[in-house]
């Protein structure tokens, strides 16, 4: 009869520890590994710019002085954050901060596509993921403002937006299909130095979430007017900026976990005083 | 004797198994979120010390005229229709989407006037940062229209005890049965 209980004993013991072997592969540390980042910025001096979206139309956003990375962020330089942080790849990334098709085209955690360039903007990636990438080289994610306001120069002005051609030209390389897969720096810098703002990859913001769509911006759906509060609609202070509007509209339907073929990012950090 | 010796034996083995095994945290749950949040006296915590209450949570600002206070008049008829009788495994948590103005003090006052004063009930604030990597989990979109005045989505959520999203209702005026039938679900 004693033999019986540690019998059962050893037994309950067994079980015990197989099941937890079984839960646990290997427990992937959540705090993230600095990561060392060589990619050159450029200082934005700060200013005022009118935005496209907001509920006083009138009223100018400033915009404090930052740098902004030249290019996005390649996929060369993700591999490198994440053999510093595998809590990050494919396998082990929580559902929580990416859903099913994050890093959907590579084959493997450490693996870039062949068909695609390790020098072309990564993408398939969530907010989650932008914003650790940029915690890990010690930076932050522009906001939508810094990012409006940088993308309103061209080649040789701070502000275009205003002229007819610099949104004709924008809406031409928003057509141009597959540029993802290609290396970051595929047309000339603007003045501030910045590459590929547009037509290549759309592209994470800090605060993409306070783009809020209302009732009032889709009239077929009056029951939507609840679900926000102050009723800051998308009340469009320049209707005539189409590419504009395909951003806003873009940052308005995607929600942070999302990972999309053309949405990438690069990374922002603010300016020493 | 012997029978009762196997039984307690297996008892502690099965008891101390199953506390290891909660240690781990869900892959979909909240408690993976690192940030941590202050509450009106002025301590801190992190979510995950909140783990094993049905979670019932919303976001708010304190100087806010229009929706917040509906929001928070639901909450609190979904309190008073889930019932007091489990209130160690129920947690009502408002957090703030204006952390600047949402001092400590001013949480204690907004508890005050609005009595939520039960142990069931938390204020929390975090860094700007962290407030708007909760709301994005939450789906919560929020914008700075003035410097004190905020809109956002009004959205209610239900987190099991690990932290796993278990419901979300958004909007006014809602329907709050369906939000109190999710609670008790939780709980049981």
């Amino acid at each position: 009869m004693r033999n019986l209980i540690y019998i059962l004993v050893l037994f309950f013991s067994i079980s015990c520890s197989e099941k937890q072997d079984q839960k646990q592969p290997k427990p992937v540390s959540r705090i993230l590994t600095p990561v060392a980042d060589t990619k050159k910025m450029q200082k934005i001096e700060g200013g005022s710019y009118k935005p496209f979206v907001g509920k006083e139309t009138d009223s100018l956003v400033k915009v404090k002085t930052f740098y902004l990375d030249e290019t996005a962020v390649t996929n060369a330089e993700f591999l490198t954050f994440l053999k510093a942080n595998p809590q990050w790849t494919k396998s082990r990334v929580l559902r929580l901060f990416a859903d099913s098709t994050y890093l959907n085209h590579w084959k493997g955690d450490y693996e870039i596509p062949e068909d695609v360039s390790p020098e072309a903007p990564v993408t398939s990636i969530s907010w989650f993921a932008a914003k650790a990438y940029a915690e890990s080289v010690g930076k932050r994610l522009p906001t939508v403002d810094e990012w409006e306001y940088v993308a309103r120069a061209d080649e040789n002005n701070k502000n275009a937006a205003a002229t007819p051609e610099f949104t004709q030209r924008i809406l031409q390389l928003y057509q141009q299909k597959l540029m993802y897969k290609k290396p970051v720096k595929q047309s000339n810098p603007n003045i501030w130095g910045v590459y590929d703002m547009f037509g290549t990859i759309w592209e994470w913001t800090e605060d993409f979430s306070s783009v809020m769509m209302s009732g009032e911006s889709r009239k077929d759906n009056t029951t939507n007017e609840t679900l926000f509060c102050a009723g800051a609609s998308v009340t469009s202070s320049d209707l005539k900026n189409y590419a504009a509007f395909i951003r806003f509209a873009l940052r308005g339907s995607v929600k942070a976990d999302y990972t999309i073929n053309n949405l990438g990012f690069r990374c922002a950090r603010d300016a020493e005083n | 004797m012997r029978t009762f010796i196997i039984s307690l034996l297996s008892v502690f083995i099965l008891g101390g198994c199953q506390k290891k095994q909660n240690e781990n945290i869900d892959p979909d749950s909240i408690f993976n979120l690192q940030s941590s949040w202050e509450k009106p006296d002025g301590t801190k915590i992190k979510l995950e010390e909140l783990k094993g209450k049905v979670l019932t949570m919303v976001m708010i600002y304190t100087s806010c005229k229009t929706a917040c206070p509906r929001l928070t008049a639901d909450m609190k008829d979904i309190e008073a229709k889930v019932g007091k009788q489990n209130s160690d495994e129920l947690q009502y948590i408002l957090v703030s989407i204006d952390p600047e103005h949402d001092t400590p003090e001013r949480m204690r006052a907004f508890i005050k006037n609005n009595k939520l004063e039960g142990k069931q009930w938390v204020f929390l604030r975090g860094s700007e940062e962290d407030t708007r990597e909760l709301a994005n989990v939450l789906a919560v979109k929020y914008k700075k229209i003035t410097p004190m005045d905020f809109s956002h989505s009004n959205i209610i959520s239900v987190f099991s005890k690990s932290g796993v999203l278990a419901y979300q209702k958004e909007g006014l005026n809602i329907d709050i049965n369906t939000t109190v039938d999710k609670i008790k679900e939780q709980i049981k």
